[in-house]
């Protein structure tokens, strides 16, 4: 019911912000509170945060076609540290390590943090296995779907010390950033590697 | 920081090197171990799934000729990009193993980890679909870090040499066989039958983590 009023909500949210350049700061901030909406929870209003529209949502999870698309996420300049993990539904470890993921994000609330699970989850089971599994396990962290599938194409601009194998997670603020090419075994492995950027 | 080190290691490189071919290839620096294009390929001797041992000394290609290379693949069974590349594996050595290319696929996940990857599963799978190349097991998972792997799939073009040619995907598309816009692998062997160097040398693709204790 919720999230009908929601979705009928997109176009009008869309529409309220198909004016001039200089009102992009505007778009941004009714994005986010569409977002909030969903997570049902009111995290603080970043800086210079623009989060990329997204080519679709599916039961309120944006789904980006093209890196391009999801690209500026990568390259935020704000004061927050963001921890980006890329995972799939039948990734084994990935689905282990995601309540590590989970934890950071409620431990870490009141820190600029932000954690944000990537799916690269196969376009034809995106509606079947992915939006099933986030509202199966609830998850608090902001999930979004990355489609494309030229991957040599996208993965070195997320870091070229990736060599494409999942789970991998790229945490980055406006000063450093790392990318991890294996998977957690528990929070605390997460929190040792965000020391160096919080 | 790198840049720094780059820098550095062309410099000392081009320096101490009278080879000026060698001087000229990019230093790449990488955190994990493995090899890079130019490098000899690691041998090995694995257990096929007819339980014979195959190493480079063995093989042959379709003709029961030495290869004038081997398209080195780690795969497995139970990686959804394994799955989607398998057909491209078939039809890559139907095509160029009586070229001289044989595929040379090594199953690198460690079975008490992944079942579905056991010797047995690999029996099943190879049967079920009709593999027409080697499907070796990597025991002990000690092969793999020598190359330096780190998904499946992911190929390593060695020439007759066993000199690493090319490293990397099949092809541009390795989920959608239906959008593939370039073949990796073959345009690197088209290049090496002509006596060049793959361009490009290396790709990257998502794949699954190779699975160890």
């Amino acid at each position: 019911m919720f999230k009908i009023t929601f979705l009928n909500k997109i176009p009008v949210l869309i529409a309220s912000c198909c004016l001039p350049v200089f009102f992009y700061a505007c778009k941004d901030q009714d994005t986010r509170t569409a977002e909030e909406t969903r997570h049902s929870s009111v995290s603080p209003v970043e800086g210079s945060e623009k989060w990329p529209e997204p080519n679709t949502r599916l039961e309120g999870i944006p789904v980006y076609e093209k890196f391009e698309d999801l690209e500026p996420v990568f390259n935020f300049t704000n004061d927050t540290t963001y921890v980006i993990n890329f995972w799939a539904t039948w990734c084994k470890p990935c689905i282990k390590e995601l309540p590590y993921f989970e934890e950071i994000d409620s431990a870490y609330k009141d820190r600029k943090l932000k954690v944000v699970l990537v799916s690269l989850d196969f376009p034809d089971q995106v509606e079947t296995k992915l939006v099933p599994f986030v509202q199966e396990r609830n998850l608090n962290s902001k999930v979004v779907v990355l489609l494309d599938g030229k991957y040599n194409d996208w993965i070195d601009r997320v870091s070229p010390e990736w060599s494409g194998a999942i789970p991998a997670t790229y945490i980055y603020n406006k000063n450093q950033n790392k990318l991890i090419g294996t998977s957690f075994e528990n929070s605390s492995e997460i929190k040792k590697e965000l020391n160096a950027f919080l | 920081m790198r840049t720094l080190f780059l820098i550095l290691a062309l410099g000392i490189f081009s320096f101490s090197s009278s080879d000026s071919v060698l001087a000229e290839q990019p230093v790449v620096i990488t955190n994990s171990g493995g090899i890079e294009v130019g490098d000899k390929a690691p041998e090995f001797n694995l257990k096929n799934i007819d339980g014979k041992m195959y190493s480079f000394d063995n093989i042959m290609d379709a003709n029961g000729n030495k290869p004038k290379g081997y398209i080195v693949v780690f795969t497995c069974n139970t990686c959804p990009y394994a799955v989607a590349n398998e057909e491209r594996l078939i039809e890559l050595h139907k095509k160029y193993a009586p070229k001289g290319y044989p595929v040379v696929a090594i199953q690198p996940n460690d079975p008490a980890v992944q079942p579905g990857d056991s010797f047995q599963a690999m029996k099943e799978n190879a049967k079920e679909k009709g593999f027409p190349f080697l499907y070796l097991i990597d025991e002990g998972q000690e092969i793999f870090p020598k190359y330096g792997a780190t998904r499946t799939p992911e190929v390593y073009l060695v020439d007759a040499n066993r000199v690493l040619r090319y490293h990397g995907a099949i092809d541009d598309s390795p989920r959608d066989p239906g959008s593939v816009d370039e073949k990796f692998v073959e345009k690197a062997i088209q290049s090496m039958e002509k006596g060049g160097q793959p361009e490009p040398a290396s790709t990257k693709a998502v794949g699954c983590s190779i699975k160890t204790a």
